[in-house]
């Protein structure tokens, strides 16, 4: 067992290494963008030279404009890109999900005029699926499109979409026949984002900010030709954006807090029952976060092992959201509670005690989104553990006949 | 990157599960358990014509000198199989003579262990005085004092590796059991049977330092956690199997979320625990320093998933799995035995702080 990367790999790394270094100079030092404008041409600028060096898109196929490569090469440029100072993120729905439906189940015309914009970077997308009556039961959707001779008009809402009010376009799904059952009647669309009848407001969630949008559809054109899929396909090709989505969510949040900052907070505490740092109680809180977190990351690494070796990874990924956001709760939830009132008073900004507290808050989102933690154990225990699935009375009703058991 | 272990590793776990899915199980178990007999002696000859006791043991020793992760691959093997086997005591006496033995000690002791006609425990167990920190068994002069109990297949073994308190602190010490009483220990665990070894001035050769003893428990943790893994793993598949076959309220009980949810955290422990032993047998095979924290981390995760799959097995069985006829109880008593067998998780989760505190320390 080792933890190097291979020949390859390392002539890979190295490669990468050099040209971001050289590339992401003009990022180093940069203040955080002052608008959402100086945001959006950061971002740009950025993908711009991936693609004119041929770094975007890796592993998509060379058809498509990708450079074909494996993962592992995704990965390694991906660990690269985040030790530099390169603006990432705006691109991640777009290029990570949505471009790979588009190309997987989209018309050769909507191919050509979509893929390459997206990819050099020119525009932004997202992706248009939960809405406020259907989260984990995605299939059951009511944003209707309905046919106007060449043209399909969408009426609905949308929610909780990442990036909606910077995105030029969308891949939206919608019911297109109510008369069939859930999964049957779904289709779906790219839809752009100007156009009129569109409306992306930000979503101010429980912790305070706004991250996601609800979009409002109110009568909104959209040709024929942009279907992805055929009509009534909506759900398979929703799969192919969902297959996408799991390969992104999972870790643990960048920079969030871990067991080291439960351990530098209980050094610096004293209770009534000695320094925190030497109470059994916290020495085991400290012990769980780490074996949790540090084992999903441990696990994520024989993931990698397993595409290093041009292996499928195994199943045991699917552990990774449903143990981080729950950890992460648990351990903000001790580290407020052991610091007392200081942990209930509003922390200095950017203070450790701030951080846990945007932890605590968090949390409590990130155990719902992409995939809430009962959804994700009816995945573990019925993909992985072939235990069998849970009732769905309405799976073979038309969806306009169903009745709530 | 390569975290995963050797093709060779996987074609011996394969061949041992082979063996052991034939002849050992929950009927062997029961079938050791309702009798007199310390253990399974024609499991055994198996276990040794396989060449499995002779694995870890250097070529020059009559061995075959396989790496660690091998103990690690076979360790999970037969704690998936309930072996009533003295293969786990008899390998961690190996690893310490492996670790801590002079020459001398290893030439001595370790081809009767590869050919089958040395069976070897660990004592570690001391009561309520469990040797975490100073043993109450001392050692002076070459002869040990005190009373360790209770010891898995002391009743079987011909030879004891015994944790002792010295001058240093607690090490480790060889104890020929041919002339010391041993008497047998009931314990919960019905199938894994147990000993007491009374010690009075008994001759004893020291094995190694006190900082090989620190060194030789990291090892034993990892390996002892691949064995719960291989356990915990067992007790999951009898919970799956059975929530895919027993009907409660018109449906099989395994559609049912309250059902399925505590499968799916049986694997969630699991994984997490088979994540941090893997490490731990990677930093095991190649000596780092991150061992200290590794195998707590994989000791304690493993204790967690062990523990809870066999609790919720019994638990998903209903009734039927808290009679005696129900094969549940196995896992239930034996991650009892697993956890007493070096330290609680307590102490693991107390040594894997002092550890990361250590490493942040170090770091600074």
């Amino acid at each position: 067992m080792d933890f190097n990367d291979t020949p390859q790999e390392a002539e890979y790394r190295a490669k990468v290494r050099a040209w971001i270094a050289e590339a992401a100079k003009e990022y180093e030092g940069l203040p955080e963008p002052k608008s959402q404008d100086e945001y959006v041409a950061r971002q740009k600028s950025w993908q711009r030279k991936k693609y004119d060096a041929d770094y975007a898109g890796l592993t998509w196929p060379k058809a498509f404009g990708g450079q074909g490569l494996g993962p592992m090469n995704a990965i390694i440029f991906s660990q690269e890109e985040a030790r530099s100072a390169a603006p990432t993120g705006l691109y991640s729905i777009g290029l990570g999900m949505c471009i790979p439906t588009v190309f997987t189940h989209g018309s050769k015309a909507v191919i050509e005029r979509f893929v390459p914009k997206a990819l050099e970077g020119g525009e932004i997308w997202c992706q248009l699926f939960s809405e406020p009556i259907a989260g984990s039961d995605l299939a059951g959707i009511r944003t209707k499109a309905v046919r106007d001779g060449d043209d399909w008009i969408i009426t609905g809402q949308k929610v909780w979409t990442t990036f909606a009010h910077l995105s030029d376009y969308g891949i939206i799904v919608t019911r297109t026949d109510p008369s069939a059952p859930k999964h049957k009647g779904l289709t779906m669309f790219i839809v752009d984002m100007h156009a009129p009848g569109v409306e992306a407001r930000p979503l101010k969630q429980m912790s305070g900010g706004a991250d996601f949008n609800e979009v409002f559809f109110d009568g909104v054109h959209v040709p024929d030709a942009w279907r992805i899929g055929a009509v009534g396909d909506g759900w398979k090709a929703g799969l192919t954006t969902l297959m996408n989505e799991r390969l992104a969510v999972g870790g643990k949040p960048r920079n969030s807090p871990g067991w080291r900052t439960l351990m530098d907070l209980a050094r610096g505490i004293d209770t009534e029952q000695g320094p925190a740092i030497e109470r059994m109680d916290v020495r085991a809180r400290i012990a769980d976060t780490y074996i949790n977190d540090e084992g999903v990351k441990l696990t994520q690494m024989r993931a990698l092992s397993a595409l290093s070796q041009g292996k499928t990874p195994g199943a045991e990924q699917s552990i990774s959201k449903v143990v981080v956001a729950k950890t992460m709760q648990d351990m903000a939830a001790f580290a407020l509670e052991l610091s007392e009132s200081a942990g209930f008073a509003a922390g200095e900004k950017d203070s450790e005690l701030a951080r846990l507290q945007g932890a605590y808050m968090w949390s409590a989102g990130l155990r719902i989104a992409g995939g809430t933690d009962e959804i994700l154990r009816n995945i573990i225990a019925e993909r992985v553990l072939g235990l069998p699935g849970d009732l769905r009375p309405d799976k073979d009703t038309p969806f306009n006949e169903i009745v709530p058991l | 990157m390569n975290f995963d272990f050797s093709d060779d590793a996987r074609a011996l776990s394969e061949s041992a599960r082979r063996m052991l899915t034939e002849h050992a199980g929950p009927d062997a178990a029961r079938r050791i358990m309702d009798s007199d007999v310390a253990y399974d002696e024609a499991l055994w000859r198996q276990v040794v014509d396989l060449g499995l006791t002779a694995a870890r043991v250097p070529e020059a020793h009559g061995g075959v000198g396989l790496s660690p992760e091998e103990s690690c691959v076979l360790a999970e093997e037969f704690g998936r199989s309930l072996a009533p086997v003295p293969f786990l005591s008899t390998l961690l006496a190996t690893e310490a003579l492996l670790l801590a033995g002079t020459e001398v000690q290893q030439a001595k002791y370790l081809p009767g262990i590869a050919d089958g006609s040395t069976i070897a425990c660990y004592a570690w167990g001391e009561g309520v005085n469990s040797p975490t920190a100073i043993p109450a068994t001392r050692a002076e002069s070459g002869r040990l004092t005190g009373t360790k109990s209770p010891v898995a297949d002391a009743l079987t073994a011909s030879l004891a590796v015994v944790t002792a308190a010295g001058e240093d602190g607690p090490a480790l010490w060889l104890v020929d059991l041919k002339n010391v009483s041993v008497a047998p220990a009931a314990t919960l665990d019905l199938v894994r049977k147990h000993g007491t070894i009374a010690l009075d001035g008994t001759p004893a050769e020291p094995l190694g330092t006190s900082a090989d003893y620190q060194r030789f428990i990291d090892r034993a943790a990892v390996i002892l956690a691949f064995e719960a893994i291989g356990t915990a793993g067992a007790a999951m598949e009898m919970a799956v199997g059975y929530a895919k076959d027993r009907v409660a309220f018109g449906q099989r009980i395994g559609r049912y979320q309250g059902v399925k949810h505590k499968c799916a955290d049986m694997y969630i422990k699991l994984e997490l625990a088979r994540a941090h032993a893997l490490y731990g047998a990677w930093a095991f095979a190649a000596d780092a320093d991150e061992l200290r924290h590794a195998a707590a981390a994989a000791r304690t995760a493993s204790l967690d998933a062990v523990r809870f799959a066999a609790e919720e097995n019994v638990q998903l069985h209903g009734g039927i799995g808290f009679t005696w006829e129900s094969n549940c109880q196995f896992y239930y008593r034996r991650a009892r035995q697993l956890s007493a067998a070096l330290g609680s998780r307590a102490f693991w989760a107390d040594r894997l702080v002092r550890a990361l505190e250590q490493r942040n320390r170090a770091a600074a």
